[in-house]
């Protein structure tokens, strides 16, 4: 079933605070003729995405979370696209958690893997054509015409001399049948898709007005801060909550499963409150964890072979035949996504529902295990979505770690509450990129050129563990691989080895921007830089050889080095480096121009990026995601990495996990391959192959070749 | 206690360590005002005491006394400021969270040096993190925002 009954619909309306009095609506009876006329690709329900009040007014439902990357703007562009109504006239509104908005390709509600545009591009243009259809249809009945007589044009619905509005026409077109089938337009009627479009969210966002997570209010409302385990897997031992229930504010104080929670009227309370508990824990085997003698595990384990991700040929063989043999291994640390606005979650739980009021990319996991947790129906739990101060990956969580802990804090308190997590909360609370360790041992030709290529990947899996485990496959998990088994540059070679070891430890891990590829492109385009140079071949050259045969991938990167004039003198004390990686379905090739301080500091001053993403819906929102992705990549190229030592997170603010700073921003030039590939993903692609383009310069500069993240001259 | 926050009169029950961003977010509910890190290290808690920008978070309410306090929701009436629409016109925003801060702190700025250079724009500006890195969008706002308040 895809489609939201009218009383829901209405219902989750009312919730959202929309005065509807007449909308655009697809009876139920609708939904039978729709399966049946088409059951392999039912047409979605209009009413479901869509309403139309009799003002005009033009109100879009978002099936994913709007976390920056500008589907507040783009989903609607695809809607109002084949609708034809007056741009002016869009609203937008967060879809609650219901199967109707569910992943086109993924099977439920979430938003993640760069996946939002190219899976929602037929299902927003087909809503948007189906009300279309429905409201010429009103009309030609109004009218008494012929349906072919008529046209829509920017909100109205045009018969020669005579117009009606979308909203006069919205009560009848909803009486109506909806089309079994619509014919979307061609490319080259569009107007507003392949067009740079402003965002829709700018006027709360520069008026503080816009709602995240952490501004829900309500009358009632009470705020928690949680003390956590110090190390991970910690349990709570006992606690004194005397003096945190003494702090002014403070109302009352209950254990959860993650720890202690201090509740009270305000945020500052609960968190003086929350410094003044003493707990004891029992802190379990997290407490031996340190991130040093874990690399130096990695290492060894490195030189065995692991489970196989990829095999061709005897590559040991050719390996003992390559006229010579390089080896490299390559590191980086845990990251925490360190989103601007550190975690939160607000419940209300009542007898019968459930009401959660978050930031979340993954409504439909939220929703379920709120239901585990409370008993309720998974229908009776309400995911009331609100802006998120950035995602990164990390609200993505199978786990629901924030969501679960305030459900658990609402059920204990017995009272509506609001988690908000502190910097150091949020910092040290776990879910981190893992650390990797690559080992790259490549066999050359008598011209330089790989022989052999026998790869072994170490690191935690960020599915074992996880509700999604079952994805893992003969010890494969594809994600710390990824990237390195599809390289465009080891496609024509005939003999290959990519193993993996998956350690286990105590450390929560999530995919974070660009997921495995964060790691494996830098491997990856470090070692054929180390290659290139080891042949004496220009690295632009060295790739280009190597990528015979990837006319996409070639286009790119010769893009990329043309724009960046790659083979003529850079500005007097930099240097280029070069990187080529595709993900997402996209492929990004980057030129970074870096120059080195006298305190041997690394500064980025320039990035040239080309990507080809098949069709680009919104060009300014494109430029804005590799121009984020650019950013979000160098902080761990030049600064961000976590490192533990007995267990405890060292690193807990912004003064020691340092991220990029608006004085190190490159200025950041964007190159659009135009193309009819399918279409690809923009919120990620570019932030994988950054680390290795400043370090490609880096060597190019001053003769260092640095193989840990972050890259450090000495 | 009694503060002026956005030319209101308002009086305020808190302790006198609460910094002033709890008590804007908590006990005014003027949320526009955002909690990054607590220690003066993001700027997303960027508001103006008497113009000048100051780092709520770390701002004891105690200390405030008769200094006017001016919110994002205080900073305009119709988000007409020539930094808001400067934002607007150059698609500055991503998530939104730190643009509070980062208009705040773009605002006292221009209210300083009406023609900022890149360096000027660097220097008042690295206080303030944007995790979406719409750093590049900002400076070239920071100059457009100074345009359009040469034409006002």
């Amino acid at each position: 079933m895809t489609a939201v009954s009218r009383r829901d619909f209405l219902k989750s309306s009312a919730l959202s605070g929309a005065s509807l009095v007449i909308a655009f609506h697809v009876p139920r009876r609708a939904e039978a003729l729709l399966l049946a006329s088409a059951p392999k690709h039912p047409l979605p329900a209009p009413n479901a995405f869509l309403r139309i009040a009799a003002d005009n007014s033009v109100t879009v439902q978002l099936a994913h979370s709007e976390m920056g990357q500008g589907i507040w703007t783009t989903l609607p562009m695809l809607l109002a696209e084949e609708l034809e109504c007056d741009w002016a006239s869009i609203r937008v509104e967060t879809a609650p958690a219901a199967p109707a908005y569910f992943h086109t390709g993924f099977g439920m509600q979430m938003t993640g893997g760069s996946s939002t545009t190219w899976s929602e591009f037929d299902r927003y243009r087909t809503v948007g054509a189906m009300a279309r259809e429905m409201l010429l249809r009103a009309a030609a009945d109004r009218w008494k015409v012929d349906v072919k007589h008529l046209r829509v044009e920017k909100g109205f619905v045009v018969n020669g001399q005579e117009r009606l509005s979308f909203g006069a026409l919205a009560e009848a077109a909803q009486a109506l049948t909806p089309p079994t089938a619509v014919t979307l337009k061609p490319p080259s009627q569009w107007t507003l898709i392949g067009k740079p479009v402003r965002r829709l969210d700018t006027p709360e966002k520069v008026t503080g007005r816009a709602q995240f997570g952490s501004d829900v209010h309500f009358p009632g409302l009470r705020t928690a801060v949680v003390a956590r385990a110090p190390v991970f897997g910690a349990k709570v031992k006992s606690f004194d909550a005397t003096k945190a229930r003494a702090v002014p504010g403070v109302e009352t104080v209950v254990q959860v499963p993650s720890g202690v929670a201090v509740v009270a009227s305000n945020f500052w309370a609960a968190r003086l409150g929350r410094d003044a508990l003493d707990v004891q824990w029992d802190l379990g085997p997290g407490q031996d964890v340190d991130t040093v003698q874990l690399l130096e595990s990695f290492r060894a384990l490195a030189t065995k072979p692991g489970a196989v991700a990829l095999k061709k040929g005897d590559c040991d063989a050719a390996l003992t035949k390559s006229k010579q043999r390089l080896v490299a291994e390559y590191d980086v640390p845990y990251l925490a996504h360190a989103a601007m606005e550190p975690l939160n979650c607000t419940v209300r739980l009542e007898k019968d529902r459930c009401d959660i009021f978050v930031g979340t990319q993954f409504q439909t996991g939220d929703q379920t295990t709120a239901a585990k947790l409370t008993g309720l129906p998974p229908d009776k739990v309400n995911i009331h979505t609100t802006f998120l101060g950035g995602g990164f990956g990390r609200r993505a969580n199978p786990t629901s770690d924030f969501v679960s802990e305030a459900v658990s804090v609402a059920k204990a308190s017995g009272v509506p509450v609001k988690v908000q997590w502190t910097r150091e909360d949020d910092t040290q609370g776990g879910y981190y990129r893992p650390m990797f360790l690559h080992r790259v041992e490549v066999g050359v030709d008598a011209k330089g050129f790989p022989s052999a290529w026998k790869h072994t990947v170490v690191g935690q899996s960020l599915l074992a563990g996880t509700p999604f485990e079952a994805m893992v496959k003969n010890g494969i998990d594809e994600s710390s691989v990824e990237g390195v088994t599809d390289s465009p540059y080891l496609q024509a070679l005939g003999a290959k080895l990519v193993t993996l070891h998956s350690p286990r430890n105590p450390v929560p891990v999530l995919w974070w921007r660009s997921v495995g590829n964060t790691h494996t492109a830098f491997a990856m385009e470090s070692m054929l830089d180390e290659l290139a140079h080891a042949a004496r071949v220009d690295p632009l050259a060295y790739r280009v050889q190597l990528l015979k045969g990837q006319p996409r991938h070639l286009a790119v990167l010769q893009l990329a080095a043309e724009k960046a004039g790659w083979g003529k003198a850079p500005p007097p004390g930099t240097a280029r480096g070069l990187a080529l990686h595709a993900s997402f379905g996209s492929i990004v090739a980057q030129v970074a121009e870096v120059s080195v301080d006298e305190e041997k500091h690394i500064h980025v001053r320039r990035v040239v990026c080309a990507v080809d993403c098949g069709l680009a819906v919104n060009p300014l929102s494109l430029e804005a995601q590799i121009q984020s992705s650019i950013s979000f990549g160098l902080g761990p190229t030049l600064h961000s990495a976590l490192s533990i030592k007995q267990g405890r997170v060292q690193e807990s603010n912004f003064a020691d996990y340092v991220v990029l700073r608006l004085d190190e921003m490159p200025k950041v030039e964007v190159h659009v391959v135009p193309s009819k590939a399918k279409m690809g993903g923009i919120g990620e692609p570019a932030t994988a192959p950054i680390n290795a383009a400043v370090a490609n310069a880096v060597f190019a500069l001053t003769g260092q070749r640095l193989r840990s993240l972050p890259l450090k001259l000495v | 206690m009694k503060l002026v926050v956005n030319d209101k009169e308002v009086d305020v029950s808190a302790q006198a360590d609460m910094p002033l961003l709890w008590v804007l977010r908590d006990l005014l509910g003027l949320t526009g005002t955002k909690y990054g890190c607590g220690i003066a290290q993001c700027g997303s808690c960027t508001v103006h005491l008497d113009g000048q920008p100051v780092r709520s978070c770390v701002t004891p309410i105690a200390s405030v006394g008769a200094r006017k306090v001016t919110t994002i929701e205080g900073l305009s009436a119709d988000g007409t400021h020539p930094v808001q629409r400067a934002w607007t016109e150059v698609d500055v925003v991503q998530c939104g969270y730190c643009q509070s801060g980062q208009i705040m702190a773009a605002a006292a700025l221009l209210a300083k040096t009406a023609n900022p250079t890149d360096a000027d724009i660097d220097e008042a500006l690295a206080g303030n993190i944007c995790r979406c890195g719409t750093y590049q969008r900002i400076r070239e706002a920071v100059h457009r925002a100074a345009a359009l308040r040469a034409s006002r």
